[in-house]
């Protein structure tokens, strides 16, 4: 990351040691020198590193399908087992003619991203809230800890008495999965905040909220994310254990109604769909982050 | 570095210098029943336009004192009084360059002076400002560089120019000019007193450099353990020596005057053979 905007900032820097003529010394020749050399086509370089590294990756997932495939077409494994790719294919062909599998797929992803969003946002404001005031955090923090420590399936009879079998209690699962990665990092990484910086920023008269969205947020970005990141892949997990508890729709219902009926194929085409939407889900917000660190760290 | 001051650059109108009375401070630290005496019985006038430099060897509590004066720091006994108002909080009549550049290293160079501003000042003066201070340390041209893109001197420099820009009654400075190497340390030196000259103001110049406080100070204060003749040798620093600074600035390094107070400055420093 800061390799990449050092190769920017060289070209930037020598026309500006130029331009300034007279008050460039020996110091300023000391800063050109902490910046990483890199050469002017570095940007382009980096990319088609990027899309190499890409394609590497998908190598192993690749010998993993032909051993699968070769394990199948050998007849080491009985399609009961394990089905072929092939017939995994035809089973997802065959569920999207019947105008299914878009379904399961569109319900779980609209589920993951509403709880997610939800419990992002809530952990932020309890995270800041308890990551900044002392009092909020004396008060509050021993109940939050209790909480967190109850295992979060532990909710469902509650949540099923309470709101029903439905939207919304699904949701709510998913809710509580996600709030407690992004309420950590958040409160975490606001309890430790250069001391240094915030004293700096309030001796020039920044406080409160400006105090907040100048130095203590920026501060804390590269830690939001990652507790984010882990939001996410907790949203899923949950998103699972609601749809095999009790739905009627979803890539979890998939699985659960693949069992009763005995359909192979469909289970690993439910995981294989999971894997692929939580990678992606995941690497979409894996670009938000480095741009945000980029912006802010 | 002077053509900046020219007549015609816009500078807006400043404040006016403000006087810094210490009274009987005192300040420690510790836990209750280990507590350690940093300073004690700090007690100096210094008169509004004053540059007073303050020497002390390291850890006898020359940052506290500062501190103390910006209101970042509550003192134990004793109170600052600047312009005959105690300080109580976060003082907004003082602005400081503390001893790391500490810059915001999400924002660039512009935007982190841009911090120093002060409330009242709209959008279009405060950006003309800032630009006028990063040239007048020589930064123009890396305005928009984040503060790891920049040398640590010239992230020192960036620091200075953010106090500049609060346009203070008061400047403390903590070292300002450490990190530098000696040919821009000179500069910046120069460079300070064209500031004072320009605009005036109180400043407070925290240095380990005996000559650097020889060069720009009126008086020099040396802060230290005055425990030579008491049989009870007393815990944290006080003031050990106040002198002023003979002959008006630009002065010659090689004077016999200087000479003479520079030792005897060493001396009290603990270094002795000068
Ligand atoms: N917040 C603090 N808590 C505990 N000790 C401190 C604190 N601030 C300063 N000190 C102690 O006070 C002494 C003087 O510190 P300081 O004023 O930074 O010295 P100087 O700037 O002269 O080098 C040091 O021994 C330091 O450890
Ligand atoms: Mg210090």
């Amino acid at each position: 990351m800061s390799s990449e905007v050092g190769q920017r900032a060289v070209p930037i820097s020598r026309a500006g040691l130029a331009a300034i003529g007279s008050p460039v010394t020996a110091e300023d020749a000391v800063g050109r020198g902490d910046v990483p050399a890199g050469s002017g086509s570095g940007a382009r370089r980096s990319t088609g590193r990027r899309i190499g590294i890409i394609l590497l990756g998908l190598i192993v997932p690749a010998l993993l399908l032909l051993g699968w495939h070769l394990s199948t077409a050998s007849g080491f494994f009985k399609p009961s087992q394990l089905p072929s790719p092939a017939s995994v294919l035809a089973a997802a062909v065959d569920l999207v003619d019947r105008g299914q599998l878009a379904t399961h797929i569109l319900i779980s992803t609209q589920r993951v991203v509403l709880g997610f969003l939800i419990g992002s946002v809530l952990g932020v404001v309890a995270g800041a809230v308890l990551g900044l005031s002392r009092v909020a955090d004396i008060l509050l923090t021993p109940t939050v800890g209790a909480l967190r420590a109850v295992p979060s399936l532990a909710w469902v009879p509650l949540l099923v008495l309470w709101i029903g079998i439905n939207e919304d209690s699904k949701v709510t699962l998913i809710t509580i999965g996600a709030f407690f990665p992004v309420f950590t990092t958040l409160y975490l990484g606001l309890r430790h905040v250069d001391r240094n910086l915030v004293e700096a920023a309030r001796a020039f008269g920044v406080n409160g909220l400006r105090l907040l969205t100048t130095v203590q947020l920026p501060a804390v970005v590269p830690a939001l994310f990652s507790g984010l990141r882990l939001a996410l892949a907790q949203s899923w997990l949950f998103l699972v254990a609601a749809e095999l508890i009790a739905s009627s729709m979803g890539l979890g219902f998939l699985l659960v109604d693949s069992q009763q009926n005995g359909r192979v194929d469909r289970i690993l085409l439910a995981i294989i769909l999971l894997a692929i939407i939580g990678k992606t889900t995941d690497a979409l917000l894996g670009i938000a982050e480095r741009w945000a660190v980029r912006r802010w760290a | 570095m002077t053509a900046v001051l020219a007549p015609g650059t816009t500078r807006t109108t400043s404040k006016q210098a403000l006087g810094v009375h210490f009274s009987g401070l005192g300040r420690s630290f510790g836990a209750a029943g280990s507590r350690r005496a940093v300073l004690r019985d700090v007690s100096v006038e210094v008169e509004p336009g004053e540059i007073l430099a303050i020497l002390g060897t390291s850890g006898c509590g020359k940052s506290t004192l500062l501190r103390a004066a910006a209101g970042l720091d509550v003192p134990d006994s004793g109170e600052v009084l600047i312009d005959g108002t105690p300080v109580s909080g976060i003082d907004e009549r003082c602005a400081v360059a503390f001893q790391e550049p500490r810059l915001l290293p999400w924002h660039t160079l512009q935007a982190n002076v841009a911090i120093g501003l002060p409330k009242s000042s709209s959008a279009s003066a405060g950006k003309a400002k800032v630009l006028e201070l990063l040239k007048l340390v020589g930064l123009d041209a890396f305005a928009k560089h984040r503060p790891r893109e920049v040398s640590g001197g010239m992230a020192q420099r960036t620091s200075l120019a953010r106090a500049l820009a609060r346009n203070p009654g008061v400047l403390l400075l903590d070292e300002p000019f450490g990190a530098l190497d000696a040919l821009t340390r000179l500069r910046m030196q120069d460079l300070l007193l064209d500031v004072h000259s320009a605009q005036p103001t109180t400043v407070l110049l925290v240095t380990h450099d005996v000559d650097e406080a020889l060069q720009l100070a009126d008086r020099i204060l040396v802060l230290g353990r005055d425990d030579d003749g008491h049989d009870d040798a007393r815990e944290g620093s006080t003031i050990t020596e106040l002198v002023t600074v003979p002959g008006a600035r630009p002065r010659d390094r090689n004077s016999a005057d200087l000479g003479a107070l520079r030792s005897s400055l060493l001396s009290l420093l603990g270094v002795t053979g000068h």
